[in-house]
This record gives C-alpha cells, sequence and structure tokens, in this order.
C-alpha cells in the first residue's frame, strides 16, 4: 500500500518536471516489454485526442508508460495493472472493450448486423437456391 | 474592398441557388419549356463563377495578409511563409466552409453546363436538389461564419497558426476530402432527381457514376495522405488511431465505395436500383455527418477550429433536413421504384450484394464506434471505443468481404456457377491457406496480422486474375482500373499486418558518439545542435544510420518549438527502403547528460499509402475510361443527327 501511494506521486507531477524514468525507456527483458507494450497500446492518454498512453507526448501519459513498465517488471499481471489505472481514472482509461451495462449495445448491434445480412441475402436469393 | 466583393459575390450567389431551386421546382411543375426553367443552367453555372470570385478575394486578404479581417488576423502571421499563408485560408472553419461551397457551385456549374444524358425533367430535380443543398451551406456561410467580417481596429500582428498544420499536408489534405464530399453530394442530387421523377435508370447510373468515382478517388487520396500525415507528424509511427474525425472520412468513403459497385450493377445490368438510390442517400449523409464532428466543435482536436454550439446546431440542423428529407422522400418513392433486373447467387451480381451488405455493416459498425461514446457522455458515462474494438470487430465483416472480392469478378453477370472457374478458386484457396500455415508456423503472430498477411498474398493474385486468357491491349481501360484498384487494397492490407506483426521499436538514451540497434539498423548519435527556424527553435540531432552494416547515411531529427503560438512539435525522419522505413524521432535529453531517441523499423509499412495510392489510381483508370467512352458516344450520336439532317436536305 506505501509502495502504490509511493509510485502513484509521479501521476500528481506538473507538466514541466522532468519525465518519469521508465517513460521514454524499455525494459531490459524483451519479454516484458513486449508484454508492457501491449498493455499501453490499450490505455487511453486522457489529456489527449483518441491516443493510447503508447502514442503521446503527453507527460501524464509518460508517467502512465513508467507506471506500466514498472508494474510489468515487479511481475503484476497486465490485467491487474489494467484494473487498478482504472478504479483510479474509471472505464474510460481503458480502450479493451467490456461488456457492461452502458456497452451492451456496442456487441449487440454487430450482431444483430450479422443477422440482418444473413437475412438479406436469405430473401435476396432463396427464389434461385 | 476586396473582401467586401468577396462577400457581395456569394450574397448573389446565395441568390442564384434560391433562382436555381425555384425554377427546377416549377419546371417539374409546368413542363420543361417555361422561361423559368430556362434559367435553371444559367443560374448554377453563373453561380459557380461568382463563388469562385468569391473563394479567389479569401486567397488574396491572406496571401497580402490584411489584418484588418478578422479571420486573417485570427489564423494568420506575416511571418509565415506565402504557401502556408494560402493554405490558411481554409486551414480554419470559415475558409474551410468557403472551399467546400465553392467546390460545390463549380461542380453544380459543370453538370449544369455538360450533363445532357438524362430526360430534361430529371435534370431540372437534380439542379433544384443541388440549388437546394447548396443554399443550406450560403445560410450558413452568411448567417454564422463570415469568412469576411472586418475588425473595427485592425490588428497589428495576426496570431498564427497552429504549428502542427503549418505544413504541406494542410495544404493537400482537407481540400481533397471536400472534393469528395462534395462529389457525394451531386450523386445525392441524382439521386434525389431520380427519386422524384421515378427515372431510376441505367442512364441516371451512367450520369451520376463518374462523380462517385471522382468523389472516391478524392476521399481515397484524403485518407491516404491524412494517415501519412499523422504517421509522420505525430511522431510515435501510428497511422490510424480510429479517431472520431478519421472515422469522418472513412465512413463516406466505405458508403461511397459500396454506391460505386451499386451503381455500376445498375449502369450496366439495370439492377439493384433501390440499393443504388439508398447508398447515394447514404453516402451523402455521411460526408454531412462528417461535416457535422469535424466542424461543430463537439470533438476537441486541432480539427476543430470552431467551438461555437450556434454552430455546431446549425450544421445540426442542415444534417436533420437534408438527411431526414432525403430519407422520407426515400420512403414515399422507394416502393414506386421496381427493384430490376433478377440474378442468381452465384453472379458477379450476387458478388457485388455481397461486397455492398458488408461495405454496410463495416461503415454501420464504424458509425456506431464513433457515436456511441459520444451519446453515454450525453448522459454522463464515459467510455472509450478505441483499436482494441474497431479491429476484430470490422475484421469480422471484412476479411469475408475481402474473399468475395477475390472470387466475384471472376463471375459472370445475371448467372454463373463456380464450377466453370475451380482452377482459379482453388488457386485463391491455396494461397489463403498456405499462408496461414506458412506465417503461423514461422512466426507464431497473432490472428489480424496473420489473416492480414495471408489474404493479401491471396488477394494480390486473385486481383489479376480477370485479365487471364484476355488480350492485353483489348483490356478496357476501365477493367484495368478495377484490377489494379483490387490489387491495391491487397498491397495497403500487406502493409498494415506486416507493420503490426513485424515492427520493432527501441526507446534509447544515448550520449553524444553513443550507438543503438533497432531491427537490421545500427544508429549513432553524433551529436546533438540547436536550429533556428522562421518562427521556432529546435534541437537537432545529427544521426548516422546504417542498414544491416551498409553504407551509412546521416538524419537529422528536430524536436521544435513554436512560438507564436508557443508549442512544442517532433520532426521525425523517416529513411525509406523498399522493404521499409526506419522511423528516427529526437526526443529531450535525460538529465544525466544523456538524450533521448526513439526509433522504429517497420517493415513495409510504406505499402499501406502505396496500396492507397494504388486503389485511387484504379480509380482513376475507370473515371477516365467511362468519360471517353460517353465522350465517343456524344461524338458517334452527333455525327448520327448531322448525317440525318444531310440525308433530309438531300431528300
Amino acid at each position: 500500500m506505501i509502495l502504490a501511494t509511493m509510485i502513484a506521486i509521479p501521476l500528481a507531477a506538473q507538466d514541466g518536471a522532468p519525465p518519469a524514468p521508465y517513460a521514454y525507456r524499455q525494459l531490459d527483458d524483451p519479454a516484458q516489454e513486449a508484454v508492457a507494450q501491449e498493455l499501453m497500446e490499450t490505455l487511453r492518454c486522457l489529456k489527449c485526442q483518441s491516443q493510447s498512453i503508447a502514442d503521446s507526448d503527453a507527460s501524464m501519459a509518460g508517467d502512465m508508460r513508467h507506471q506500466v513498465r514498472i508494474r510489468i517488471a515487479a511481475g503484476d499481471s497486465p490485467e491487474e495493472i489494467r484494473r487498478w489505472l482504472m478504479d483510479r481514472y474509471g472505464d474510460y482509461v481503458s480502450y479493451e472493450p467490456v461488456m457492461s451495462a452502458t456497452t451492451w449495445p456496442l456487441f449487440a448491434i454487430p450482431a444483430l448486423l450479422v443477422v440482418i445480412a444473413g437475412l438479406l441475402f436469405w430473401r435476396r436469393f432463396r427464389r434461385r437456391a | 474592398m476586396i473582401a467586401e466583393i468577396g462577400l457581395a459575390a456569394l450574397w448573389l450567389a446565395a441568390a442564384l441557388a434560391v433562382l436555381q431551386l425555384l425554377g427546377g421546382v416549377l419546371a417539374l411543375r409546368g413542363g420543361t419549356t417555361s422561361d423559368i426553367a430556362a434559367l435553371t443552367r444559367p443560374a448554377a453555372i453563373l453561380q459557380g463563377g461568382l463563388v469562385a470570385v468569391s473563394f479567389g478575394a479569401l486567397l488574396y486578404v491572406f496571401a497580402i495578409t490584411d489584418l484588418s479581417v478578422k479571420l486573417v488576423a485570427m489564423n494568420s502571421h506575416t511571418l509565415k511563409p506565402l504557401i502556408f499563408k494560402l493554405s490558411g485560408a481554409w486551414g480554419n472553419h470559415e475558409g474551410s466552409m468557403l472551399l467546400w461551397v465553392t467546390v460545390m457551385a463549380l461542380a453544380g456549374a459543370l453538370i449544369a453546363g455538360i450533363e445532357r444524358r438524362l430526360p430534361e425533367r430529371t435534370m431540372q430535380a437534380t439542379l433544384a436538389a443541388q440549388g437546394f443543398v447548396a443554399l443550406g451551406f450560403y445560410a450558413f456561410l452568411l448567417l454564422s461564419s463570415n469568412p469576411f467580417e472586418r475588425l473595427a481596429q485592425p490588428a497589428v500582428e495576426g496570431l498564427g497558426l497552429n504549428p502542427l498544420l503549418q505544413d504541406i499536408g494542410l495544404a493537400l489534405h482537407p481540400p481533397t476530402l471536400y472534393f469528395g464530399y462534395v462529389g457525394l453530394s451531386v450523386a445525392f442530387s441524382f439521386a434525389v432527381g431520380a427519386l422524384v421523377t421515378k427515372q431510376v435508370t441505367p442512364a441516371f447510373a451512367r450520369a451520376m457514376r463518374p462523380w462517385i468515382l471522382g468523389a472516391w478517388v478524392f476521399l481515397t487520396l484524403g485518407i491516404t495522405a491524412g494517415s501519412y500525415w499523422a504517421y509522420y507528424e505525430l511522431g510515435w509511427g501510428g497511422y490510424w488511431f480510429w479517431d472520431p474525425v478519421e472515422n469522418a472520412s472513412l465512413m463516406p468513403w466505405l458508403a461511397a465505395t459500396a454506391l460505386l459497385h451499386s451503381a455500376s450493377v445498375l449502369a450496366s445490368r439495370d439492377a439493384l436500383r433501390v440499393w443504388t438510390i439508398m447508398l447515394g442517400v447514404v453516402a451523402f449523409s455521411m460526408s454531412m455527418l462528417g461535416t457535422f464532428l469535424v466542424r461543430s466543435g463537439i470533438l476537441t482536436s486541432v480539427h476543430a477550429f470552431a467551438v461555437d454550439p450556434e454552430r455546431g446546431s446549425f450544421i445540426l440542423f442542415l444534417l436533420a433536413l437534408y438527411i431526414g428529407g432525403a430519407l422520407l422522400l426515400f420512403a414515399l418513392r422507394a416502393g414506386a421504384i421496381s427493384e430490376g433486373e433478377r440474378f442468381s447467387v452465384a453472379s458477379r451480381e450476387g458478388a457485388l450484394v455481397v461486397n455492398n451488405v458488408m461495405l454496410s455493416a463495416i461503415l454501420a459498425v464504424v458509425l456506431l464506434g464513433t457515436l456511441y461514446p459520444l451519446l453515454t457522455e450525453a448522459f454522463d458515462v464515459r467510455v472509450s471505443v478505441g483499436p482494441p474494438y474497431f479491429n476484430p470487430v470490422g475484421a469480422v465483416f471484412t476479411f469475408p468481404m475481402l474473399a468475395v472480392m477475390a472470387v466475384g469478378p471472376l463471375l459472370r453477370w445475371r448467372r454463373d456457377g463456380f464450377g466453370r472457374q475451380t482452377k482459379e478458386l482453388a488457386l485463391i484457396g491455396a494461397l489463403l491457406l498456405s499462408g496461414l500455415i506458412l506465417f503461423a508456423l514461422l512466426f507464431g503472430m497473432a490472428i489480424l496480422p496473420l489473416l492480414g498477411l495471408s489474404m493479401a498474398i491471396a488477394l494480390a493474385v486473385a486481383s489479376f486474375l480477370p485479365l487471364k486468357g484476355r488480350k492485353l491491349r483489348r483490356v478496357p481501360i476501365e477493367t484495368w482500373g478495377m484490377v489494379i484498384a483490387h490489387f491495391g487494397i491487397a498491397v495497403a492490407l500487406f502493409g498494415m499486418a506486416s507493420e503490426s506483426a513485424f515492427s520493432t521499436e527501441k526507446l534509447a538514451a544515448l550520449e553524444e558518439g553513443g550507438t543503438t540497434q533497432v531491427g537490421p539498423w545500427s544508429v549513432q548519435l553524433q551529436a546533438v545542435e540547436p536550429v533556428a527556424g522562421p518562427n521556432w527553435t529546435a534541437l537537432s540531432g545529427r544521426m548516422t544510420v546504417a542498414y544491416d552494416g551498409g553504407e551509412p547515411s546521416e538524419i537529422t531529427p528536430q524536436s521544435r518549438n513554436f512560438w507564436a503560438p508557443p508549442q512544442q512539435t517532433t520532426e521525425s525522419v523517416l529513411v525509406t527502403r523498399w522493404n521499409g522505413q526506419l522511423y528516427a524521432v529526437m526526443g529531450g535529453d535525460s538529465n544525466d547528460g544523456r538524450w533521448q531517441l526513439r526509433l522504429w523499423w517497420k517493415p513495409f509499412v510504406t505499402f499501406i499509402w502505396y496500396g492507397g495510392l494504388l486503389i485511387a489510381l484504379g480509380g482513376v483508370l475507370a473515371l477516365v475510361g467511362r468519360v471517353r467512352k460517353d465522350l465517343k458516344r456524344r461524338f458517334v450520336k452527333r455525327r448520327g443527327a448531322e448525317r440525318r439532317t444531310e440525308m433530309e436536305e438531300l431528300a
């Protein structure tokens, strides 16, 4: 818990402060870096327009990259980190589509589209089948 | 004075749009031979000239940086290079809307001047619809976004322009998209004209097709250029973010692609009449929606210059009026239009129907993903919809469509069996399957890039199969257009899949003289030097880079600071080889005497944009082929008429 509060401090850092160490530095273990990269690409930069934290120069995105990398290095699973960030910043921070009370139409409508497309084809061609 | 002339021309043009609308409507009621009906075409042509004068006036005040004009004072600066002063004329809300009406009025003038294939009643209805749409935009410009507004006190210096937009990309990107949007508005006017007079005929499809093709080519180029611009300007190597503004250009493209294929079926087979009309309405709706999303300020980004709710409501009102009106008309009239010729599932029309339905489904997914977060935000629930949603959900519809696209052009019109093409089908299937197995075993990549790479290879071969067994010199230009556009899709798909599967990233902190490695490239930081430009200062990193131990070359990416207004940008450097790009970005110093570098090696990433260019080239070839055929037909018709009069005189 103390550790969590300590590493949370950079998140509150003002613009202009030097970037956190792992904002622009990769993890030494390529496998861990790949996991971190994959996670970063699905986390939203909260200060940008439709960019993930992996594509942004905003200082907050840098701090979040730092968090993701040191937590991956410490052995946390990507889903634990995502959960931790979502608890702090809300579901908005994650691009990963999750079915929930607020997002179900995003999945229901494409499924409906498949059905409609199927029906269209069936109606159109059944007379000559 | 020049600004006032521009404004006056705009008011006159609006008045002519009213005349055009009235003339068209009266012609529909009182017959096409009345005096008023004779005015419709000249009104459209004169209107085009007036709006061109107005746009010329705007360019002029930007060129001389007339700081008594509010728009210039807000968006320009005397220190800017001339090219960016000129492109700044449309790099803002008012100017871009004036550009829109300019293109629209010129297109209206063109159809009024040359289009004589359709029945005059349909043409009058088309021009009336065109005048009606234009009128809304004139009202918007004149009432809430006057580009020529003067300041009571001329400004001492302009406020400058967003440095991110001070780029040649800006000079080209919005106009190309606007040409596309406006082309679709012409297609829409034709669709309305045909609906009103119930003349949904192959001739109508042939009259509409060049406009769809032209719009589609411009949209393709606009999207390709916009994507490349984001790629090199934003400095992180991403080329598509599923940003609402990008989606705003993609949605009309998807609709136009479907419309294009549907209109082709109508033109050559007299089938899919209702589909074609509906897609015409949808395509224009998507351009209006795109304009609304980008221009209303509902999204906060460099694209949303106008953060002004009044304008937003105005565009929303126009959107509701045109789309609602068109859909209502469609609902009232569609029943009166018969379906047209019928065909079996295993035919080229059948494949094109699949293509249309799939494109419409992809369009619906993009629309949903774009609007849904805006909708929930209205209820204070913030949802993020991004690449992890769009990529897989879009792929569900894209890959089946691509498979049909590989096979469709091999089929005959009306009725065909798959038996006739067993060899070709087996070849495509074998390529796809061996690609899947080979790439999965060799690289163990994720499912989407794996499918993408294999499909791209199968599709690349399949796109040339329609030429098999034909004399290449006899193949019509428009068929070449199809082949090249389909091949372009394969090329772009290959680039995307390869970028996602094989990119390597390196973030390095180097001292001057230090070296690092990214993929096959070795990079040495020679020195970091300060540089100054006309309105910025920069840190420039001089590096030598060598591919696979080869000849080294020097690059100097910069981290720039603009001062009017203050903003930091990265000037990345791209080293292009045939098999990919090295992407180098200069970062800041890391407080220990070292400098941060961001480096990527992206194999075959350039194929994404080569593909886009090929697709556009295919569209141009198809357009040239169609227009040439039309000119030839006109020539033959004229000769025939001359012959006939000669014969009559002789007799």
